[in-house]
């Protein structure tokens, strides 16, 4: 079985592990061997929370600089300090609207251009699906949805040996059944969004 | 029903790592459970919390790690299971009981796991704990899967039995915080009430008891040896000429970098998850069989200094290494590609690995540090001692969440080094330096290791000033609680221990219990307790509102700026830095969904230009 090497990287808060687990369910659900590592701990303290998910026969649970078949990024700057783990066959799927980090507001940093640094990210990877993730989530009714905006648009890619329905299916099983609605809204949302990204030019 | 409880064996679940070994514990009929929280393996007292209605086992967050380790000891002691977890830094401090618990032995299973942090991820030091194994002369577990911590801690308690000695479970955040598939087990059944028949000649652990239980440490050393030789938890696979021995998370490695590299023919792989004592014959015949052997662990040299040891003792002259130069290294993690690429050039295969993408021009990206919370009391407590004093005293600091308010603009933790040292060192400090000092240290971590420097602060007349910061919990672990919580606020009846009735019980002669919310008048406060000469002590209680949230939720008022008032002084960002604000065509801006209502920043701007929103307006 192929290996899918997934990383996912956002800021505290915005449902990255989430995300990774509902994955990970819909792989088991699908008989796929999964492994997920997370660094967490400080989620709640607005620091950076990534994740990796391996799919297929490996036994590593993190994966290595230059890597990953997929990263997905919540937030654009954090999408850029993680490209390191890509390389030229990669996909890069990220969000375009920034959380600017306190050090910026305290003089301590610059935030980058977003344009520019997807520019950059889209140059160097096989294909770049940016958009803003954030809009959507507030469309399907609260930005706590982003994440599921992000599963939809990795949905549309067709790289994960599992189906959409399978991560519809988590989704429905494993969250909220307050949010289900939204949850369900902003994935279908992402993933129009994808398939929009998919099929443009790079 | 909690799914670590679900009676359905067979099924998969997808758990995390610390999960897993708490169902490894229910499997294995598990009694009582304790732990001291610390990442990375605070959730298996979480969970062990979280169930503790429905799941028949006694659980407690015990004051700090050694009382957790004598409370699960004495029911292992009466015979029945107990398991304690804590994080690597946590066996130092259990480490005292640790030492003499293994010359007592127990009659039911205990088990200790001790969560190590190799890469520091949330920790101050990177030991390798394997080394107590040998220290304490107790067996040593390590899984390298999910799954594997699951069967691991099952086996650990039977194996503890047989042996009657304690068996430590060593786990690394790599499989604490990893998420796999677990194959549930059957539950079984609990031998609840536990017996100790009086015997203080073989209990009371005197120079004459102890001089016999020495000898049956050795004893029970030498089965758990035999034990590790035949356990299935030592596995060779593949027979080449090469060996590759290895342990933990980094088996994994191997077992992709050896896939990887199409070497399966030439390698043999010695996975040790017996790792004290280690298994001496299957070393010896391992090593019998190889032209050369590299050891694949991380952190400290400890399989290759047994490896080279069993080695000479067979008179064998193999080449066998592990960590050094073009090899490994003793500090940090590793990684596939770092395994994959230090097997092959160790045994001399050529190839070729993903090229990264280049980053050496990418534009500069700011820092993101984990950051105190927005209306977090710690900020405006840090605020108001700067306002006195400013960068004049020494501040020791403490290990908690206001650890973070070292970042600058706060800048107050000029040293923090390990549970409860703030107090020992600003006494230290302020005998030899002649400065002002104040020590900082979280109601937790006063609970856990700071009473003891408190008395002797007070005993050996040290002039410091001690800020307990009490925001009511372990807020950096995940909100778990401590002596000083009010339980009632989550369902609990635990009676509380209020710190200010034991700080004036240890006979502190200055003692103010303070709301740092109120800046000005925290301000006073601070500078009446520095400037009195002796132990004074400074309780700044607000309770963290990231915890106060998961039981009371409440509607909060939020602040804008109103820039027909602000002059751009900025010194509500300067002096605060607090998470919520950001600059917008250079002028401060509040954004108020990040915005709790402390009001400390208002407080705080010369220009009161930062007002309050109606509530819901």
């Amino acid at each position: 079985m192929d290996i899918t090497r997934i990383i996912i990287v956002a800021v505290g808060g915005q449902g990255n592990l989430l995300a990774s687990h509902l994955v990970g369910e819909a792989a088991l659900a699908g008989g796929i061997p999964v492994q997920i590592s997370e660094i967490h701990g400080m989620s709640q303290r607005g620091g950076i929370v990534e994740s990796s998910l391996v799919l297929g026969d490996a036994n590593s649970s993190i994966i290595s600089e230059g890597e990953a078949d997929i990263l997905i990024g919540f937030e654009p700057s954090e999408t850029l300090r993680d490209i390191g783990k890509c390389n030229k066959d990669s996909l890069v799927i990220s969000n375009t609207a920034p959380l600017p980090p306190f050090t910026v507001a305290v003089g301590m940093g610059v935030y980058p251009s977003v344009d520019g640094s997807m520019k950059l990210i889209g140059s160097r990877v096989k294909k770049l699906i940016a958009f803003d993730a954030t809009k959507l989530a507030r469309e399907a009714g609260s930005v706590l949805a982003l994440n599921m905006v992000m599963m939809g648009a990795l949905a549309r890619t067709g790289l994960l040996p599992l189906s959409e329905k399978l991560l519809k299916q988590a989704i429905i099983d494993k969250t909220k059944k307050a949010f289900l609605e939204m949850n369900l809204k902003a994935f279908e949302l992402g993933y129009a969004a994808g398939a929009k990204a998919f099929n443009g030019v790079k | 029903m909690n799914k670590l409880l679900l009676d359905s064996p067979g099924e998969q679940l997808l758990l995390l790592g610390n999960e897993a070994i708490v169902r490894g514990a229910i499997e294995a009929g598990v009694v009582v459970a304790t732990c001291y929280p610390g990442t990375p393996s605070s959730e298996i007292g979480d969970s062990f919390f979280q169930m503790q209605r429905e799941s028949g086992v006694y659980f407690e967050y015990s004051t700090n790690e050694q009382i957790a380790m004598e409370v699960a000891g004495a029911a292992a002691l009466a015979g029945v299971r107990a398991i304690c977890s804590m994080k690597h830094v946590g066996l130092n401090v259990a480490a005292d009981f640790l030492m003499s618990i293994a010359y007592e032995g127990v009659k039911g299973g205990f088990v200790i796991v001790s969560a190590d942090d190799p890469s520091l991820f949330s920790s101050q030091n990177e030991q390798d704990n394997r080394y107590y194994g040998k220290l304490s002369g107790l067996p040593i577990l390590e899984p390298s899967s999910v799954a594997e911590a699951k069967e691991m801690t099952k086996d650990a308690f039977a194996l503890s039995e047989e042996l009657q000695e304690p068996v430590i479970l060593r786990t690394t955040t790599r499989i604490n915080h990893a998420t796999g598939p677990v194959i549930l087990g059957a539950i079984g059944a609990k031998k609840t009430a536990g017996e100790f028949p009086k015997d203080p000649s073989r209990y009371t652990m005197v120079p004459s008891t102890s001089m016999k239980l020495h000898k049956i440490l050795l004893s029970n050393y030498e089965k758990a040896a035999v034990k590790s030789d035949d356990s299935p938890y030592n596995i060779i696979s593949g027979n080449g000429k090469w060996g590759i021995v290895t342990s933990g998370v980094s088996y994994n490695y191997v077992i992709d970098a050896v896939k990887d590299l199409a070497i399966e023919s030439k390698v043999g792989i010695l996975r040790i998850g017996f790792s004290h004592p280690l298994p001496d014959g299957i070393i010896k015949k391992f090593l019998s069989q190889k032209e050369k052997v590299l050891v694949v662990e991380e952190l400290e040299p400890y399989l290759e200094e047994g490896l080279k040891v069993k080695a000479q003792e067979a008179a064998n002259t193999v080449q066998i290494r592990g960590k050094g130069d073009g090899l490994f290294s003793r500090a940090y993690e590793f990684d596939p590609r770092m395994v994959r690429s230090v097997i092959a050039s160790y045994f001399g295969i050529k190839h070729k690995d993903k090229k990264p993408v280049v980053t050496t021009d990418l534009p500069a990206i700011p820092q993101r540090p984990p950051n105190l919370c927005p209306g977090c009391p710690h900020r405006a407590t840090y605020a108001a001692v700067r306002k006195a004093y400013g960068d004049e005293p020494i501040y020791a600091n403490d290990i908690g969440c206001y650890t973070l308010g070292m970042l600058p603009p706060l800048r107050m933790a000029d040293i923090t080094v390990c549970m409860g040292a703030s107090i020992g060192l600003g006494a230290g400090f302020a005998k030899v330096t002649g400065r002002k000092v104040v020590s900082f240290i979280g109601d937790s971590t006063f609970f856990h290791a700071g009473i003891p420097g408190l008395i002797n602060a007070v005993h050996n007349d040290h002039n410091i000033t001690v800020v307990i910061m009490d925001n009511g919990t372990t807020s950096m672990t995940g909100f778990q609680p401590d002596p000083g919580t009010d339980m009632n606020n989550i369902g609990f009846k635990n009676p509380r221990v209020p710190i200010e009735d034991m700080v004036k019980g240890i006979g502190v002669k200055h003692v103010a219990v303070v709301n740092p919310f109120k800046y000005r008048k925290m301000v006073e406060q601070v500078k009446e307790a520095v400037e009195f000469n002796g132990v004074s002590v400074i309780i700044s209680r607000a309770i963290c509102p990231l915890y106060q949230n998961t039981f009371n939720k409440q509607p909060r008022r939020t602040f804008f700026v109103d820039h027909n008032l602000c002059k751009n002084h900025r010194d509500c960002l300067n002096t605060l830095a607090c998470p919520a604000f950001y600059l917008d065509k250079e002028q401060v801006e509040i954004d108020e969904s990040l915005c709790i209502g402390c009001t400390l920043c208002a407080q705080i701007c010369p220009e009161n230009a930062i007002r309050p929103r109606k509530i819901g307006g």
